[in-house]
């Protein structure tokens, strides 16, 4: 069910994320999805790509901070309460989302949205008891 | 200017070398008796106080650290029981042991006496206000300046560090004459005090006695220019005794004297720790030999200047000690405050129980010392979340200022990239200019 997203910490300074991307491309590695999140310091990006292992040696033999962490990818109605019915649920049971961002599902009409929860297990039992739909890693990664 | 004890600051050198040799000889025989660390200290170098017969003899004595004091922390080095002591004072804390002195009845009253004599040669009398910005408490710069100023019968107002719009209405209604702090926050006064539209040369003041951190003597001229009154180096560190070891005269403004009655200084070659002549430049070394809850010998302060014996036109006879140029060990002195890298690494450690590569970076913001650390985030703790970074970030900065008592802003940076030279971590980048 789990997807894993690698995180890379990055300084605030012109060219960092060229550097990232064009060491993702030397390596023919495809990215999927990403977001980046920044204070005025420094900046996190995260990653959905289709080959984790090399993404993060060729990221860390460049001398990149590189994290793993699992993450859900949620499939997501493309209509107005789409993304409700995947947050209520999971909002009565007090289950906390601590990041997210969305991409385009190109073999679909839908929208994939990638959740990080502060206690993903349990967030993995309520969406699967309100038969939401969570698409597994490998489906992600070779989307 | 009248000298505050004119019998013992202008006495023929020949009769001060007599004190001298005396109160050394009681000092030693006293340390000797009640202080296991030098009764050991002196075994190994195979001396006992006797062999000291000239103020010569004083270098075959076995020099004191700053590594001593912490090994005996926190009483260890007293050579009074403490009923006798009624003051203790601690140098800026670490994250492992301070530096604790005491001082007795009798030690207050000469600290209160040579920071009187301080006062005095900066040209202050009993008629004047005096305005003291030092900080009070465990530091002893505040209650130093307080006393000193009591003594000398002057008015003092413990206005303390801090509060700084409050201070400058005080300056603008008490009319207070003398001015005493760090140098740092004093420009920083000036600064704040123009943004509220007063004016320095409207206030009271004619002097101001500045120390605890270097400062050059650019910066001399700056701060008589812009606060209109003549500024005076004072020198001293708690281990010897806290603030009036030595000052200049506003007379000459040139060397402070040290008070050579109550301290030994000797100038070292801080390699070999050989004794160096007048003149030289070298690590200045201290014994004290009047005090009597911490008497110290032979203290190695790690600070860098030369003494000049030569008479100075104040008619002091007291040797005089250039202007601190630097320190022989990584200590920064930031806002007054002493801050030694390992301190850092201490807070560091506590944190994230791995040493992560880390820099400190000095600066001046305006007139204030700013000290930002660079803390590089390895795989060990980096996280996805901004926030936890972000927390760790104040976690760390939280702890400096509770441990070392100075406000540090941390950064963090990616892997390699703080300077490395020869494979070592450059830990110390001060881009204040002296």
């Amino acid at each position: 069910m789990r997807a894993e997203q690698i995180s890379i910490f990055l300084e605030n300074k012109a060219g960092r994320l060229a550097e990232v991307t064009a060491t993702l491309r030397d390596a023919k590695v495809n990215i999927r999805a990403l977001s980046l999140a920044d204070t005025t310091d420094f900046g996190i990006l995260r990653l959905i790509v289709n080959d984790n292992q090399k993404a993060e040696k060729v990221l860390k033999d460049e001398g990149f901070t590189v994290g793993k962490t699992d993450v859900l990818a949620v499939e997501v109605e493309d209509n107005p309460g789409g993304l409700n019915r995947v947050l209520d649920p999971l909002t009565r049971e007090g289950i906390n989302v601590e990041y997210m961002y969305a991409f385009a599902n190109p073999q679909s009409k839908n929208a994939i949205m990638i959740f990080r929860f502060d206690n993903i297990d349990k967030a993995i039992e309520i969406l699967s008891r309100n038969t939401i739909k969570v698409i597994k890693g490998e489906d992600v990664y070779n989307l | 200017m009248p000298i505050f004890n004119m019998d013992f600051e202008t006495m023929p050198r020949e009769a001060l070398k007599a004190i001298q040799l005396s109160r050394l000889k009681t000092t030693l025989e006293r340390v000797y008796a009640t202080v296991p660390f030098y009764r050991e200290n002196f075994k190994k170098a195979g001396i006992s106080p006797s062999d000291i017969k000239t103020l010569g003899d004083l270098e075959r004595l076995p020099f004191t650290t700053k590594q001593d004091l912490r090994d005996n922390y926190p009483y260890g080095m007293f050579a009074v029981p403490m009923e006798n002591v009624i003051r203790i004072h601690a140098s800026s804390g670490t994250t492992g042991s301070p530096t604790v002195v005491g001082y007795t009845r009798r030690d207050i009253e000469t600290w209160s006496e040579l920071m009187a004599r301080c006062l005095a040669a900066g040209g202050a009398t009993s008629q004047d206000i005096v305005h003291n910005s030092y900080g009070y408490g465990l530091f002893t710069g505040g209650l130093g300046v307080h006393y000193g100023a009591e003594r000398l019968g002057a008015s003092v107002i413990p206005v303390s560090g801090g509060n700084t719009k409050r201070q400058i209405i005080i300056m603008k209604d008490f009319k207070p004459t003398i001015l005493t702090g760090t140098p740092s926050y004093i420009l920083h006064l000036a600064e704040v005090a123009e943004e509220m539209g007063i004016l320095f040369k409207d206030l009271s003041f004619k002097a101001g006695i500045f120390g605890a951190e270097p400062w050059s003597e650019a910066m001399r001229h700056e701060i008589e220019s812009k606060l209109n009154l003549k500024a005076m180096d004072i020198y001293g560190l708690s281990e010897i005794m806290g603030p009036g070891v030595s000052i200049e005269c506003i007379q000459a403004q040139n060397g402070l004297h040290i008070f050579e009655d109550h301290f030994i200084p000797e100038i070292i070659d801080p390699e070999t720790g050989k004794v160096l002549d007048y003149g030289e430049t070298g690590e200045l070394v201290f014994t004290s030999i009047t005090k009597e809850a911490f008497p110290i010998i032979r203290y190695r302060t790690r600070d860098i200047t030369s003494l000049n014996p030569e008479p100075c036109i104040c008619g002091r006879t007291h040797v005089r000690m250039k202007k601190v140029s630097g320190r022989t060990d990584d200590m920064l002195i930031i806002r007054g405050v002493n801050v030694f890298p390992s301190q850092i690494e201490s807070v560091l450690m506590k944190n994230e129980n791995i040493l992560p590569h880390y820099q400190l970076v000095v600066d001046k913001a305006g007139n204030l010392d700013t000290l930002t650390v660079r803390v590089e985030v390895s795989d060990r703790i980096f996280s996805d979340e901004i926030k936890n970074l972000q927390i760790m970030e104040g976690q760390i900065s939280n702890d400096i200022k509770e441990y070392l008592g100075v406000s540090a802003k941390v950064r963090l940076v990616e892997p390699r990239t703080i300077e490395r030279s020869q494979g070592k971590a450059v830990r110390v980048i001060d881009n204040r200019k002296l």
